[in-house]
């Protein structure tokens, strides 16, 4: 009963803040819905007995991508208003092809509920011995371990990308460059002027 | 009030539809863009760990830690991408990205 009152909660709350995400005005509200809706899926996972998972998205979504986002979105200086032009006139057709799409996804899963792979499927019990944690840890670090490293991967080329797609180098900024400190003789270090008495040495001489 | 695996993958089936939903309504401004398709990718997650609770099997929740870290990197690199366009173009309007090809 408890259980049933948390689902249909978390899941209003996720299926209307998702909405809310794609027809927000300001983006910044989208990504603030968009946390929202992580929030809820995160307790959703609670609820099916995933706790790490939930956690994990609460961590890495939460904290990391949809900040990231909020970043962008605030650094942008963009008329947001422009960019919904058009919004009215797809409307009609993306409500059909969603209407279509939600339709045909919602007899899949009550066919393969009913009489498919997962009929007569119940919610696993969750047992004293193992958690949830120690589960997924058994299973990642043996079965799936080379597709762990191959994620670690994935994550190091995602962040090298976006290391060399955002930096840049303004020509003007003086930047240490240790090779050229290294490798500068002592010849060129100091010089020895002559100067007249009462002339002094302007500053062009001296570079 | 009893709740079965097609509840989830009702509301998994519901935030899929919003996502594609707004990629077509929003297909102008690339953040939203970048937003539905965290919104899919979420909805796909829900389903791997309904799937993997109800049949117990635990290998559903690693395929969701997988999909959870490709959408990281897919969002840290769209938006890497979009900062650079939004620098060299002033805008970030979509249907000039063909611009990006080289």
């Amino acid at each position: 009963m408890l259980q049933g009152i948390a689902f249909y909660l978390l899941a209003a709350v996720a299926v209307v803040a998702g909405l809310l995400v794609v027809t927000a005005r300001n983006p910044v509200h989208s990504v603030l819905w968009l946390i929202l809706a992580f929030f809820s899926s995160a307790g959703l996972f609670v609820l099916l007995g995933a706790e790490f998972l939930a956690m994990l998205l609460v961590v890495v979504y939460v904290g990391a991508v949809a900040v990231l986002f909020l970043f962008v979105v605030m650094m942008l200086d963009v008329d947001f208003l422009k960019l919904r032009e058009g919004f009215a006139r797809y409307l009609p057709l993306a409500a059909i092809v969603a209407g279509v799409l939600l339709a045909e996804m919602i007899m899949v899963s009550i066919a393969v509920v009913q009489n498919g792979a997962a009929a007569d499927a119940v919610l696993a019990a969750p047992t004293a011995d193992v958690s949830n944690v120690q589960a997924i840890g058994r299973v990642l670090y043996t079965d799936y371990v080379y597709f762990f490293q191959a994620a670690g991967i994935v994550l190091l080329i995602a962040m090298i990308g976006a290391i060399t797609l955002t930096l840049r180098h303004k020509p003007h900024i003086k930047r240490q460059n240790i090779a050229d400190q290294i490798n500068r003789p002592a010849a060129k270090a100091m010089e020895v002027k002559t100067v007249q008495s009462g002339q002094g040495v302007s500053p062009e001489e001296l570079l | 009030m009893e709740v079965g695996l097609q509840h989830y993958l009702a509301v998994a089936a519901i935030l899929f539809t919003i996502g594609v939903f707004g990629i077509f309504v929003n297909r102008k401004n690339v953040i939203i863009i970048l937003m539905s398709i965290e919104l899919i990718l979420l909805a796909v997650n829900i389903n791997f760990v309904a799937f993997s609770s109800y049949l117990n099997e635990v290998s559903g929740q690693i395929m969701a830690m997988f999909v959870l870290t490709v959408a990281a990197a897919e969002a840290a690199v769209g938006l890497a991408i979009l900062v650079t366009f939004f620098r060299n173009r002033g805008d970030i309007a979509v249907d000039d990205a063909s611009v990006m090809k080289g």
